[in-house]
Formats: C-alpha cells, sequence, structure tokens
C-alpha cells in the first residue's frame, strides 16, 4: 500500500491485483458466485448476452464515464446527445433490434446516460394512442430519427392529477384546426424529458373544446422545433427549467403554447375523434391504454429502482471490507468496518431487500405477461389487480430503495459523500422514481381502494383476484413460536405478515364503514383514513414479497449452496420488516412480547450468519467497475489509490483558481500594509 | 403582492408569530438586533451574485472566497464582533453554504488559543486575526476518520537540527478532508503521530506552512489539492495533504500541555478534560443546525403546500390546496412539531455548556462527562432525524421539490453530512451508550445517579420487589405532555435495562469484552436513542410552562402533544412490549395524532413564518413568503445555463449530422 503516483491506477491495473481484504472474503463464499449470477439472470445464455452486451459498450470510448463527476450540466447534455446518436450507430453496427434479446442490457449498459429516453415515450404514445394512418405516418418518421419527440403531460401546477390540467386545444372547425393555448403561467408543460432543447415534435395533453364545450384532456402532436435549423417554431416558446437533484443529462424543459394551430389530423385519435363538422365521437375501450400506462410502472422496477440499490450495496459492502477503523479487540489490527454489528444492521437488510424485490420484480412480470394475454383476448378482469399490483409495488419498491441507498451512502462515512464514491449520484437519481410515474402516497392510496373494495368482496363470499384472496382468510388467533429458530421457518413468518396486512386492511375497512354511517361524506371519510390506507397498501405488498421470496427459494435447486444462502436472506428480509415495524405485529397481540424478543435475537444472528457472504453476494450482480463507476466499489477493492487518483483529475486540480489572484492576494495584502 | 392562498392562511392564524420569533431568538431585543445585522447584508449591493445553481464548482468555488474576503472587511467596518452575531452576518451572506475561512476562524484559531504557549499565542494570533496567513485544521485521513488514534501522519524529531520531520508514509496516511485546505489555505494545524527518541509519543499537532506566501505555490515537500467533486459543499475545496520530508522548526509543535524539549526530551502533559468542552460546544452547534436546517425545509415545504393545489377532495369543488389533505398534513407536521423541539432541545444545551463552563472554569468537573454523553447521542438523533425530515420534506413537494429552484436539495446536501462530521452518528450513540451503561451498573452496584440518567433508580427498587414489575407501567394520559414524558421514561428505562442485560448476558457467554460489546451493539444504539427521545420530550414539555403568551402557548402545547404521541405512534412496538401501553391505548394515540393534524393546520403557515427566515437567506422559489411560486420558477429557469442559447451547439455537432445520415 506504500506506491504512490503512478497513473496506472486509474485505469485500475498495476495495483497489485485484488486487496487482501477482499480477497480473504471471496474465498470463503459458502455458494456458488457465477451459479447465483445465472438465476438472477435468468439462465446462463442471459449472462452471456448480456456481459456481451456490457463489453461492446464499455470497450467504446463514446461511452466512456470517466468525467461523468467533473461535467458541467451544458457537458452532460452534450455527451448525452451525443452518446444517444453514437448508440443508433452502434446498434445498426452489431445487428441489434429493439426486439431482440441484447436490448433490454443496452440501456444497463450505458446506465440510463443517454438523451432521447423520452423519444421512445413519444412512439410509444402513438403506437397505443394513434389510428393506423396516424402511426404509419409518424412512427417511421421517428424511426429514422427524422424527428425527436418528447410527451408533454405535466404542469407547472398539476401532476398525477390529469383532470385538472389547464391547457387547451380548441377545435376552429372553419380552418379544421385545433388551436392551441396555454391560458395562464400555472399551465405551462413542465418536466417533460428531451424537451428543453433537444425536441422537434411533442404529444400535447390538453383539454379539448369544441364548439364550446370541454370533452377533457386529450392527446395532440404538436410541432415545436423547426427541422430546417431546430429554432422555435411561431407561438411556442420552451426551455430547459433548469438545474436538478440529478438527471444533468436531460434537458427537462418547459413549453407555452400561443395560438398554436395543427391540423385535425394531429389529435392522436384511435379512441377518439373530432370530427370535421366538430362531432366528437368516442370508440372502443380505453382500458388497454390504462394498461399500457400501468406497465410503464413495472417496467421501470428493475433498472431505474432495484439496480441502484444493487449497485450500492456492491460498493458500499465491498468498502466496509476494505475500511479498517478502530478495533474490536486490543492488540489486533484495526477492524473491517464490516465486522461491526452496527454497520452489518445497516448494509445486510439492504441487500436482503435487493434480492427480495429482484424476485417480485420477477413475479409482477409474470403477472403481468399473464394479464397481457387476457386483455389481447379482451378479457379485462385482471386490469383492476394489475393496476393496484403496479402502484402499490412502484410505491413500495421505489421508497425502500430509495432509502436503501441513502443508508448505504451514509455508511461510507465521508468517503461516501465525495461525488467519487458514486453513492450520491445513485442517491440523487433513484429518489426521483419516487415521484415520476405517479407520486407515491397517490399510488398507494389506489392500492388500498382496490384492497378495500376485495375486503368487502372477500367478507361477502364473493371471488377476489387470486393475491388478495387471504383477505378472506380472517381468523383470530396468536403465532405459534415457541423459541427463536421457531422464528426461521418461514410459515410461521408469512403467516405472521399475512395476520398483519388482513388486520390494517380490515380495521381501515371498518372505519370507513363507521365514519360514513356515523354521518360523514364518503370522501371525506377517505381523506381522514388515509394515513391508515396507506399502511394498508404497504403492508398488502411486503405480505406479498416477503411470501414470492419464500416461493422462489423453495423452487431454487439446491446445489452450489444457493438455495441455503437465499433462504437466509429470505429470514433476513422477512425478519428485519418485523423487527422495524414491530408495533404493527405486536398490535393485537398476535405475537406477543416474548416472542418480539426472540425475533430480535434471530434477526441478529442472522446478521453474522450472513456478514460471511456478503462480499460474494454483491459479486454476484456481477457489475462491472466501469458500470460502478466508484472509486470506493471496485472489484479489486483498491480504494485509497483509486481515490487519490481520481481526485487528480478534477479540474480543480487541473486549472487554476482565478480566486486566489482576484481576492486571496488583495486580502492578504491589504492586511500586510494595514499591521 | 401576496398570493391569496397564504394571505388567507395569515389571517386565521390563532397567535402572532412575532412572539413566537422572541422566543426563538431568545428575547424581543435580540429579534431586533439580528434583523439588523441581516438587513446589513441584504440591503449591500456588494453581496448580490447570480444564483449559484447555474455556476460551476469552480465559480462557486471563486464567489464564496469573494464573499469570505468581503465579510471580513465588512464586519471590521460594522464593528461587529460578538460570535452570535458574526454567525448572524455570516449566515444571511452564505445562505448556510460554507465557506472556505470557516476552519481558519474556527478549529485553526480555536486550537491555537486552546493549546499554543503563550508565547507561541503572541506570535501566531496577531497573523490569524489579521487573515495575514490562512490556516485549516488536518486530521482526518484518508484511511481514517473517528478513530484518531489509528492516524498515520508522522512528526519525527530531529535534534541535530532542532526540527520534527513530517511525512505521509501510505496513501491512508495522507490528509483527506479538511476544508479550505485544497487551494485556500497557506497553513495547517497537522495532527501527527510524535516520534522522539525513537519513542512514539502518540497524536500531537503542528502549525504547518503549506504554501509559498506571496504566490500561493506549495512550498517544496507538499503535495496539496482538492479532493474533487461532493454530494454538496461546492463551495468548500475540502483537500489533500501529503507530506514528504517536510521540515518545520521545533516552535511549531503546539506546547502548552505537551512539549519536546531542544534535546528531544518529551515532556508529559498534565491530563486535560478539557478538550471535552471543545467537542461539546461543537456538538450543540450541530444539534441547532438540525433545528434551523429542518426549519428551513419546512417552511418551504408548508408554503407550498398552501400554494399548491391539486386533484379532488370533494367531487365537483375546486383543487383544494395539497395542505388539505390527511397524507401530507402526516408528512409535514410532526417535522414542524420536531424542528420546534429541537430548538429547545439546541438552546438547553448552549445554556447548559455555559453554565457548567463557568463550573469548568472554577475546577468543577462533575457536570461534564453526563454532558458529553447527552450531546453525543444527541448531535447523532436530532441530525439523524433531521436528515431524513428534510428529504420528507422534499419528498413532499413533489416533482419540484426535486428541482434545485425549491431549495431543498441544496439544504440536503449541505447538512447530511453533519451525520458524519464531528463524529459518525453510529460511534456517537454508543458513546452515551457507553454512559448509561455506566450509569446503570453503578445503579446497579447500589449508588444512585443524578441528572437525565436518574429515572435508573427506579430499576433498583424494583429490582429489590418484583412483585412490583406492574408499577412499572404508568397510567398514560394521552393529552397531558407531563404523563407522556413519563411514559418515555418508562420506555427508556426499559430499553436502558434490555441492553444492559444483554450485554450482561453476552459477557458470560464469551471471553472478551469488546466483542460482546459489538455483538450488543444494534441494543445499545437503540438505547441511547430511546434516552435521548425522552430528553427532547422532556425538554419540550418543560419549555411549555416559560411561554407566557396564552395564544402561545396553546398552540406549543398542540405541537408538543403531536411530537410525542407521534413519537409513541411510530415506536409503538417498544411502548407496548413493555407494557406501558396496550393496544386500545395505542389505538387512542393513532387518532389523536390525526385529530391533532387538523388541529394545527390553520396555524401550519403562521407556525413556518415564525422561523423567520427571510427569502434571501432561505434560497427557495417555492418558499417565498409571497407565495409567488410559478412566475418566479419560471423566471428562475430562463437563466439556466442551457437556455444561454436558443439553439444549443449540440444541434449542429450532433442531431444535425444523425438526421442527415439516417
Amino acid at each position: 500500500m506504500a506506491l504512490l503516483g503512478t497513473s496506472k491506477y486509474a485505469q485500475g491495473i498495476g495495483l497489485g491485483g485484488v486487496n487482501p481484504d477482499l480477497a480473504s472474503e471471496r474465498q470463503t463464499a459458502s455458494f456458488s458466485v457465477e451459479g447465483l449470477t445465472t438465476v438472477l439472470d435468468g439462465g446462463a445464455e442471459h449472462t452471456r448476452v448480456r456481459r456481451a452486451v456490457v463489453e461492446v459498450i464499455e470497450r467504446d470510448p463514446v461511452f466512456s464515464r470517466e468525467n461523468q463527476y467533473f461535467q458541467t450540466q451544458n457537458e452532460r447534455y452534450e455527451a448525452a446527445v451525443r452518446k444517444a446518436v453514437h448508440l443508433q450507430k452502434k446498434m445498426h453496427e452489431m445487428g441489434w433490434r429493439e426486439d431482440g434479446p441484447e436490448f433490454i442490457y443496452i440501456y444497463r449498459a450505458v446506465a440510463g446516460d443517454v438523451a432521447f429516453l423520452l423519444h421512445r415515450v413519444f412512439m410509444r404514445s402513438i403506437s397505443v394512442l394513434g389510428s393506423d394512418e396516424q402511426v404509419a405516418k409518424w412512427i417511421p418518421l421517428a424511426t429514422k430519427h427524422q424527428l425527436i419527440g418528447s410527451y408533454a403531460q405535466t404542469e407547472l401546477g398539476h401532476g398525477t392529477y390529469l383532470q385538472g390540467l389547464e391547457t387547451t386545444a380548441v377545435f376552429d372547425t372553419t380552418t379544421q384546426e385545433f388551436i392551441l393555448n396555454t391560458p395562464k403561467i400555472s399551465a405551462m408543460k413542465w418536466w417533460p424529458g428531451d424537451m428543453g432543447r433537444s425536441a422537434t415534435h411533442t404529444v400535447v395533453f390538453a383539454q379539448l373544446y369544441v364548439h364550446g364545450k370541454c370533452y377533457g384532456v386529450h392527446p395532440f402532436i404538436v410541432q415545436i422545433r423547426s427541422l430546417r435549423d431546430h429554432s422555435l417554431c411561431p407561438g411556442i416558446t420552451a426551455g430547459d427549467i433548469g438545474p436538478k437533484m440529478n438527471f444533468e443529462h436531460i434537458d427537462n424543459g418547459y413549453l407555452m403554447l400561443q395560438n398554436v394551430r395543427i391540423p385535425r389530423e394531429n389529435m392522436l385519435n384511435k379512441f377518439c375523434e373530432v370530427q370535421p363538422d366538430g362531432t366528437y365521437i368516442r370508440r372502443g375501450s380505453q382500458k388497454i391504454n390504462y394498461f399500457t400506462m400501468t406497465t410503464v410502472r413495472v417496467s421501470l422496477l428493475s433498472d431505474e429502482v432495484i439496480l441502484p440499490l444493487m449497485k450500492a450495496c456492491t460498493i458500499a459492502i465491498r468498502y466496509s471490507a476494505v475500511r479498517r477503523q478502530s478495533k474490536l479487540n486490543p492488540g489486533e489490527e484495526e477492524a473491517k468496518i464490516l465486522d461491526y454489528q452496527t454497520q452489518q444492521e445497516k448494509l445486510l437488510p439492504q441487500l436482503a431487500a435487493a434480492y427480495a424485490f429482484h424476485f417480485v420484480n420477477n413475479y409482477l412480470h409474470k403477472l403481468f405477461d399473464t394479464g397481457y394475454k387476457e386483455i389481447q383476448e379482451r378479457n379485462f378482469n385482471s386490469l383492476p389487480e394489475l393496476h393496484a399490483s403496479s402502484s402499490g409495488f412502484k410505491a413500495m419498491l421505489s421508497q425502500y430503495c430509495t432509502a436503501g441507498v441513502e443508508i448505504c451512502l451514509r455508511a461510507c462515512g465521508g468517503h461516501g459523500y465525495s461525488l467519487l464514491s458514486g453513492l450520491p449520484s445513485l442517491y440523487t437519481k433513484i429518489l426521483a422514481s419516487c415521484i415520476y410515474e405517479g407520486e407515491n402516497t397517490i399510488l398507494l392510496l389506489q392500492t388500498a381502494r382496490f384492497l378495500v373494495k376485495c375486503f368487502a368482496a372477500a367478507s361477502a363470499g364473493q371471488p377476489v383476484p387470486q393475491s388478495v384472496t387471504y383477505l378472506a382468510a380472517v381468523k383470530p388467533g396468536k403465532c405459534p413460536a415457541k423459541n427463536k429458530l421457531d422464528f426461521l421457518n418461514p410459515d410461521i413468518y408469512v403467516e405472521a405478515y399475512q395476520h398483519t396486512a388482513i388486520r390494517l386492511s380490515s380495521s381501515t375497512a371498518a372505519k370507513l364503514q363507521d365514519l360514513i354511517q356515523s354521518g360523514v361524506k364518503k370522501h371525506e371519510a377517505w381523506n381522514q383514513c388515509t394515513v391508515q390506507l396507506v399502511q394498508a397498501a404497504k403492508a398488502h405488498c411486503h405480505y406479498i414479497t416477503v411470501k414470492n421470496f419464500v416461493e422462489t427459494v423453495e423452487k431454487l435447486e439446491n446445489k452450489a449452496g444457493i438455495q441455503k444462502i437465499m433462504k437466509h436472506l429470505c429470514d433476513l428480509f422477512a425478519l428485519h420488516g418485523i423487527f422495524s415495524n414491530a408495533g404493527l405485529f405486536l398490535h393485537d397481540g398476535y405475537i406477543s412480547g416474548a416472542q418480539m424478543d426472540m425475533i430480535t435475537a434471530s434477526y441478529l444472528d442472522l446478521l453474522g450468519v450472513i456478514r460471511k457472504d456478503a462480499v460474494p453476494l454483491v459479486d454476484a450482480f456481477d457489475f462491472t467497475d466501469k458500470s460502478l463507476n466508484s472509486a470506493l466499489g471496485s472489484y479489486d477493492g483498491n480504494v485509497y489509490q483509486r481515490l487519490y487518483e481520481w481526485a487528480q483529475q478534477s479540474p480543480t486540480n487541473q486549472q487554476i483558481s482565478p480566486a486566489y489572484e482576484k481576492y486571496l492576494r488583495p486580502l492578504l495584502h491589504n492586511k500586510l500594509s494595514k499591521l | 403582492m401576496m398570493n391569496a392562498d397564504l394571505r388567507r392562511e395569515r389571517a386565521a392564524a390563532t397567535f402572532q408569530p412575532e412572539l413566537l420569533t422572541h422566543i426563538l431568538d431568545g428575547g424581543a431585543e435580540r429579534t431586533r438586533r439580528r434583523k439588523e445585522i441581516e438587513a446589513l447584508v441584504i440591503n449591500d449591493p456588494d453581496f448580490q451574485h447570480e444564483d449559484l445553481n447555474f455556476l460551476s464548482r469552480s465559480q462557486r468555488y471563486e464567489q464564496a472566497i469573494r464573499k469570505s474576503s468581503l465579510m471580513v472587511m465588512k464586519l471590521r467596518e460594522y464593528g461587529i464582533a460578538d460570535p452570535e452575531e458574526i454567525y448572524w452576518f455570516k449566515r444571511t451572506c452564505l445562505g448556510n453554504f460554507p465557506e472556505p475561512f470557516g476552519l481558519h476562524f474556527s478549529m485553526f484559531q480555536k486550537t491555537i488559543e486552546s493549546q499554543a504557549t503563550d508565547a507561541q499565542k503572541k506570535k501566531w494570533l496577531p497573523l490569524v486575526h489579521g487573515v495575514k496567513i490562512v490556516g485549516t485544521y488536518a486530521q482526518t485521513e484518508m484511511g481514517h476518520g473517528t478513530h484518531l488514534r489509528g492516524l498515520e501522519t508522522t512528526a519525527t524529531y530531529d535534534p541535530a537540527t532542532q526540527e520534527f520531520i513530517l511525512n505521509s508514509p501510505t496513501v491512508t496516511s495522507i490528509k483527506w478532508w479538511p476544508g479550505g485546505l485544497g487551494k485556500t489555505s497557506n497553513h495547517a494545524i497537522v495532527l501527527a503521530q510524535l516520534y522522539t527518541q525513537g519513542q512514539c509519543k502518540g497524536l500531537h499537532a503542528f502549525i504547518v506552512p503549506i504554501r509559498q506566501l506571496g504566490t500561493h505555490e506549495p512550498l517544496p515537500g507538499i503535495t496539496v489539492g482538492d479532493i474533487g467533486p461532493k454530494f454538496g459543499y461546492d463551495e468548500m475545496d475540502n483537500g489533500y495533504l501529503k507530506m514528504d520530508n517536510f521540515r518545520i522548526p521545533r516552535e511549531n509543535m503546539l506546547m502548552k500541555y505537551a512539549q519536546v524539549e531542544p534535546d528531544g526530551t518529551y515532556v508529559k502533559p498534565v491530563s486535560d478534560k478539557l478538550t471535552y468542552g471543545t467537542m461539546v460546544f461543537i456538538r450543540s452547534l450541530i444539534v441547532g443546525d438540525s433545528a434551523r436546517s429542518l426549519s428551513r425545509a419546512c417552511t418551504i415545504a408548508i408554503r407550498y403546500s398552501a400554494v399548491r393545489h391539486q386533484s379532488e377532495l370533494k367531487p365537483g369543488e375546486p383543487e383544494p390546496q395539497i395542505l388539505d389533505y390527511q397524507t401530507q398534513q402526516y408528512k409535514l407536521f410532526p417535522l414542524l412539531a420536531t424542528a420546534y423541539a429541537f430548538h429547545f432541545v439546541g438552546a438547553y444545551i448552549k445554556d447548559t455548556y455555559r453554565r457548567i463552563s463557568g463550573d469548568i472554569n472554577a475546577g468543577d468537573l462533575s457536570e461534564l462527562p453526563e454532558l458529553h454523553a447527552l450531546t453525543a447521542g444527541l448531535k447523532a438523533f436530532t441530525s439523524w432525524t433531521a436528515n431524513a425530515g428534510i428529504e420528507e420534506c422534499r419528498m413532499a413537494c413533489g416533482g419540484h421539490g426535486y428541482s434545485r429552484c425549491s431549495g431543498i436539495p441544496d439544504i440536503y446536501v449541505t447538512f447530511t453530512p453533519s451525520c458524519t462530521y464531528e463524529g459518525e452518528n453510529t460511534v456517537m450513540m454508543l458513546q452515551t451508550a457507553r454512559f448509561l451503561i455506566k450509569s446503570y451498573n453503578q445503579v446497579i452496584a447500589g449508588q444512585r445517579v443524578s441528572g437525565m440518567v436518574s429515572y435508573l433508580n427506579d430499576l433498583s427498587r424494583q429490582r429489590i420487589q418484583p412483585q412490583h414489575v406492574a408499577a412499572r407501567t404508568v397510567s398514560v394520559r394521552i393529552n397531558d405532555p407531563t404523563s407522556l414524558v413519563e411514559a418515555y421514561k418508562a420506555r427508556a428505562a426499559r430499553l436502558v435495562e434490555a441492553a444492559a442485560k444483554n450485554l450482561q448476558a453476552e459477557l458470560n457467554h464469551r471471553k472478551s469484552k469488546e466483542d460482546a460489546w459489538n455483538r450488543t451493539s444494534v441494543d445499545l444504539v437503540r438505547a441511547s436513542e430511546v434516552h435521548c427521545h425522552y430528553v427532547i420530550v422532556k425538554l419540550f414539555t418543560a419549555k411549555l410552562s416559560e411561554i407566557s403568551n396564552a395564544a402561545v402557548r396553546a398552540v406549543m402545547t398542540e405541537l408538543c402533544l403531536l411530537y410525542a404521541l407521534y413519537g409513541i405512534s411510530k415506536n409503538a412496538g417498544d411502548f407496548m412490549q413493555a407494557g406501558i401501553l396496550t393496544d386500545a391505548q395505542i389505538t387512542q394515540v393513532n387518532q389523536r395524532v390525526k385529530e391533532l393534524l387538523a388541529i394545527i393546520r390553520p396555524n401550519a403557515v403562521a407556525l413556518v413564518d415564525s422561523f423567520d427566515f427571510h427569502d434571501t437567506h432561505l434560497g427557495s422559489v417555492l418558499g417565498r413568503y409571497d407565495g409567488n411560486v410559478y412566475e418566479n420558477m419560471f423566471e428562475w429557469a430562463k437563466k439556466s445555463p442551457l437556455n444561454k442559447t436558443e439553439v444549443h451547439e449540440s444541434f449542429h455537432k450532433h442531431l444535425k449530422p444523425m438526421q442527415a445520415k439516417l
């Protein structure tokens, strides 16, 4: 560790191999890391394809993120545009297709650091909401990037509640055009990605008016920039909304419309149409459309929510195995901070959660695949369940993973605060997921609405969707566990979760009923119960996650030690949840005070068990050093050298700051003359 | 013109916000003086500058140096010398951002004052006061933080030349993080392991020149620079420092306590407990900072929630203010109550510190260990809570909270390192736990303990009469803060005892004390947390009787109740498991919390107005006093660097060529 000052460090080679503190962690793995990686990928073939894609992307210098932490907003944006353009070329060159097996790994490999993500949403909304003619006209242009699209829904004053949007589109029968307007400042479109600088077109959501009558919110294709010189079209005011906590590479934008006229054909009219004479026609079912919106929430979970937590765990756990601080036993060398129980208690539950969520994400995808098939056959029965699941799990996972990444950040002490650790960027990016695609509290209330309905149906003996049949199983009783080992029996803790989830749904439903019967208006009663409703929705999702983890572990083959370590993680995830929400489980005496002490003891024991495999468990996530982009989290564990090398690359060390000549020197000088 | 919603909110308040402001400031006269000093900055065109969010890191650093230099001049010009008044002045100027000179005036100067001999003071202090030199304090190393004994930098005495030779022997020993070190300072106090006559004498402090006066170039043997971009602290040049056989004269070791004589003989220090005092002081500042940072975030979130309308509560009616949603109140009002609680705790520690530092000078150190233990835990408790609370406030502002214009991202990134610096929070909690366990063991041994831990005395009585275990259940009246203090006290007693017993059980099973301690540390941290929680509820409750104005006292009592009951609701497991509250009572508590939300609702805006943050200091478009949020967001965004040209250069560089090719 005594070498200093060679520039080889930056490449991660010539570092003299793996830090012995990390190497020793890997020698004692109780399971096959490669085996677990393939389980996570869903098979060896997937692992192979993923690695191949990652390798191609990372070998290409255009996709390098080496200087990312030193770049300004302008530089980040330009790099993202450059990468997006280059990616088109690359995909063509490699023969990767949007429907090919490689596609899902590309975004992961570029770490999301590309522009034109909203271009895809633009295309999808046309595909889903547009008529066949509209699809035929616009999709080829978009595919060839002859135009760049965005998706303008959110306004300055309006977010999740769509009916409240204020932008207007008034139909003018004389010219067969819609006239779009932003009637006031709060109606300005605000936040849409790619709109501030890049987009030439956007789908604008506006209140449709025909002959003075409002027909509600509809989508319109609006050109906002010239295809020739990219200047703004007449009547359009657009720009970047300014710096944010992250997404410096994306030009989230604002858009103001002043008497912008678009042809009648630019209203997306698969489901609704305004005829030349102004007659408004609604046709078909929009349900399939809701389904699309719902799938977006599920599709973002893996890349935007679960992967960041996995990365944060990888960085924090590897660093904790390298960082030594203070002594556990007098006379010994300083201990790895991973050996402190308090450090394990911060990190290992996050690690368990990352696995739990990976598996529940698989469950959700299966649920949606099945649902999709039914919907294709025009059977919409599963829609409410799919909607409730996507809302609830998006909210729970994004909230949990955001908190988890922050815990990892803070568990790395001072160095976690450096951008070079990679953790601040992971955090500021993931936390946006708590808001976009539906604000979490509102989503949880939607899930709760479904639960309350299903609970009523189940109580009345009516059939309910599969994921909530447990609500019918109300039975009083006590947890039968007798000692701390009983709590390592999945039947015991799954039952406890189920009991608590039922209790919260049923007591909230009862309270709601009581309020309404006592004369409180329905909406007022609902508002008065919302805190409890949110709790019930979370308990439901938590229960499903635990149950699914247990079932996944049972199905794993018992080879190479994988099932065993996954069982430990599953136990940890479940017991940590009870330990952290003790009040909910103690409430009606289902779990006794003495049992809670057993749970705590079992939970703390598990930390020591999983500690031994902590590093192999993050290695199994199989992130390359480039994708982690962290001075603390690299595979070889040469943390300090890398931190020092990277810091020297900082522009603050490369350029001379004018501050000394301009301010410091005069200050020091003045004082000299006065003394 | 003020936003109509905010005007209505303010008109409906049941108390006068100024009266509450006076309580927070410690008297009407102090409020007046504070505002007077703030006005000096706000009305001074020299302090105007572009919104920092639009500047690069280097530009932000440059601005900060400009302001730092300017503040030195202006403070002198105005003759402001009182530390609190200086703090008000700087806070208004910096808006809670750090300044590169921060460590010069705090740690560099303070360490010389406390650890230098009279001769050293005479030499260095005039240079420090006159800013003839700029200094920093270099303790933390890349591989070593809170555990000071592990530091690796060496200072080896050479009697031949009467110099110390300073070295950074490993990568991990490079000094890392000190503020102002990277670019600003020309001197540093360096903490290093002292070697003389072949023996290591432990950590000592040395004054080390690092840059050439006049040219500002690093001196030969010194490698110094900036550690690169961070989560926040853009204006601060946190730095690294590596020394290779760098020599300084013997007189540069701070020698008030330990000394190295010219021949290399080491003279041991008389024991000094006084360093405790400095730590207590700095940690008490962090408690105050937790309160203020959380107050700022609450101000922004609550004002914005009164201005923002969304969705519908009643079918057919206009969109309601989001502050009318129970879930929004449930997010924000407990945090508002917490902010007030922390203000009072911060004031308590400061007063106690002042009182007993008088005693310390008179030689009475008896109260210091408890205060030291308590401030460690409270520093951790309040900074953790505020850290999470600021984020909740940001989330409660939805998408706009994520924009830098909300000001909350800056509050968060500036505040969050306080969970780590001046003692990592988990380590702090364990320090408090050590004191609690020690006190518990004293009680078990038949001694009585005093102060905030005196409740442990009751445990020994229960031990003698085990049949009276039921006496532990206090009959809790959920509308009486004093009764709730008792409930928190019972919870603390129970969890301290449980941790102590678990520790004992581990000790019975294992060989080493350290191992047992580590295996109990999650319990021990819990014990400290509940102890701190009790102290906070107790201090908040005690404050109520000091409030003379009935209207203010009424609203503070509601907040105090909300703080205490929300804490019970969130930690219901503890109270039920210990038999302090039944599940029926918990249900009542949950219900009461929601009633209190509705009771506090009409005063919410007035309660944040009472914090009296000037818009300049708040630095938030969402939290503006006049509530004109949307217009000003638009104005702000227009200044974004991406908007400097209408067509961004990347269009010509990348987009156009791509479209041409495809």
